[in-house]
């Protein structure tokens, strides 16, 4: 493994010299580190790019790290990962991509991943994107995740990306059976020109299923963002979707929420609110004693932590 | 020592809310400020807080003419302010406002005494957002809470009362007058509430722009009960 691709696992996967427990880091297309653990077994595939990730079923406590990293322009990595999940397990998954370039030339990861919780499983999934480099390289993450929640099983997502990434494009989809639930946490920066558009597609399919998806993002340069989420009820279940977003400069922020309810019993909520820091938020937090421009970052911190 | 020296401001559409104020405020005292609505109460007390620049006249803050200082400048020299509406925080918490109130890390009993002084338990309330999820009254409570964490020189309530249940406003009364006793800082409340004006060391009626009267309690407190100018809301009619 080379040393940006260290200094990025140490930013996107609180890499700290090694990982415990199950891991597999990919460096520009190849796999550079992998194991096992006993309850966690981590298998290439042979038809395509990319690895299966079995957990064992009732496994507790452990955590698995997937992590990939770009370090160089003209390299277009595209990888496959499948999480099978076994009933009552319960643990931690710790994604993340970093992408380096600085020359010319874009440098791009697209990771698919499929999970697939069996029943009264829980996964919580960390996921941050970073990019970093200089020069007139183009930096690229398109992340697309599949999501098959079995019966009572959770998944909760939290997802960052706070900088670095020229273009990134987020598709995320869901199918809840009963008492399935899903919470995503997504949090975006963006600055200069870039681009982040994310895409959620909801399916509440199972009696009693939940989710709650909340996105705050700020916007600031000329960057550009685009939230989209489709929830769709089909059964007596519950959906909230919440997209903030904080404008700085000439940002700008396109939210596209759509509610479906094809149930009667089905109740969706949508909140969405876009605009700049009020001026009495930056006011307040001068009178204890903040500068403008020290007030301005802590709103912005405080909103994307 | 606050010193203001003939303070006028208009709003921008020209009208002059805050004609000529003169004032001296001696350090360590309970100073409360009354008058009716729309008199310059607010506007005087943003004048001093630096949310407003002054169209003539001088601010004197223990010796040193702050008038020309923004509102960090003068929150750095100990002045703090609680607004009446207080403002709402995605993301940040009740504990992070503390904290940058106090200019740092708090201890779990620092935090508890801060809150209790309000009626807030601090085990329900540190983690919570300052968003839509707290009542207004809440909010109010946390926003003296604030101030209180500041411990300044000079703490500024603008109508601290209002939104408040009456069993957190007769704690709130309690803490200001523990304050007093505690510190030597000066407490500057604007209020229309009976109790908070008899705890006064000194009250100052503004109208019109100008002082109409200061004086201690017990000289200004008779006419304001019996006068028509005034709205003041008597001991045990609080309609909080």
């Amino acid at each position: 493994m080379n040393e940006i691709t260290e200094a990025l696992l140490a930013e996107i996967s609180d890499y700290k010299g090694e990982f415990k427990g199950a891991y597999n880091i990919r460096e520009n297309g190849s796999c550079v580190g992998r194991q096992s653990s006993e309850h966690i077994r981590i298998e290439p595939k042979t038809d395509k790019s990319g690895i299966d990730i079995f957990i064992d079923p009732f496994t507790k406590g452990e955590t698995v790290y997937i992590p990939a990293c770009v370090t160089k322009s003209h390299v277009s990595d595209l990888v496959y990962n499948d999480f099978f999940v076994g009933e009552g397990a319960d643990v931690v998954i710790v994604a993340g991509c970093g992408v380096h370039a600085d020359n010319e030339g874009e440098a791009k990861h697209n990771g698919v991943h499929r999970f697939f919780l069996g029943k009264s499983s829980k996964v919580i999934y960390r996921e941050k994107h970073l990019g970093t480099g200089s020069g007139d390289s183009f930096r690229r993450i398109d992340p697309v995740t599949d999501a098959i929640l079995d019966e009572d099983s959770s998944l909760e997502m939290d997802t960052v990306q706070l900088g670095g990434v020229d273009s990134s494009l987020r598709k995320t989809s869901a199918k809840l059976a009963a008492r399935a639930k899903l919470i995503v946490r997504e949090r975006i920066m963006t600055d200069g020109a870039e681009e982040a558009k994310t895409d959620f597609v909801v399916e509440m399919n199972g009696e009693d299923s939940v989710v709650d998806l909340v996105s705050r993002s700020v916007a600031k340069g000329h960057s550009y963002q685009e939230f989209k989420s489709h929830i769709l009820g089909r059964n007596r279940c519950t959906g909230h979707s919440e997209c903030d977003a904080i404008l700085v400069d000439n940002g700008r922020v396109n939210a596209l929420p759509a509610l479906e309810a094809a149930n009667i019993d089905a109740a969706l909520i949508h909140e969405a609110a876009i605009g700049k820091i009020a001026g009495e938020q930056i006011l307040k937090l001068q009178t204890l004693g903040l500068t403008e421009e020290e007030a301005q970052q802590k709103i912005i911190s405080g909103f994307l932590k | 020592m606050l010193t203001l020296e003939h303070i006028a401001w208009s709003v921008p559409d020209g009208e002059q809310i805050v004609k000529d104020v003169s004032y001296t405020a001696e350090s360590g005292k309970l100073i409360v400020v009354t008058g009716p609505n729309g008199g310059g109460k607010t506007s005087t007390a943003k004048l001093i807080a630096g949310l407003e620049k002054p169209d003539s006249g001088r601010i004197i803050f223990n010796g040193e003419d702050i008038t020309d200082l923004d509102i960090t400048e003068r929150a750095k020299k100990g002045i703090a302010f609680a607004f009446q509406q207080p403002v709402r925080f995605k993301g940040l918490t009740v504990k992070d406002m503390l904290e940058l109130a106090a200019g740092g890390e708090l201890p779990y009993h620092a935090l508890c005494d801060l809150l209790g002084k309000v009626g807030l338990c601090a085990k329900e309330y540190i983690d919570r957002e300052l968003n839509s999820g707290l009542s207004g009254g809440e909010m109010k409570r946390i926003e003296i809470a604030t101030v209180l964490a500041r411990k300044a020189p000079l703490s500024i309530f603008d109508e601290p009362e209002a939104g408040i249940d009456l069993w957190s406003f007769s704690k709130l009364v309690e803490t200001f007058k523990k304050i007093r006793s505690e510190q030597h800082g000066t407490l500057l409340i604007i209020s229309h509430q009976e109790r908070i004006l008899e705890i006064a060391d000194e009250i100052v009626v503004i109208a019109d722009g100008m002082i109409r009267s200061s004086g201690t309690a017990d000289e200004i407190l008779p006419n304001l009960l019996t006068g028509e100018s005034v709205s003041i809301c008597p001991r045990g009619k609080e309609s909080l």
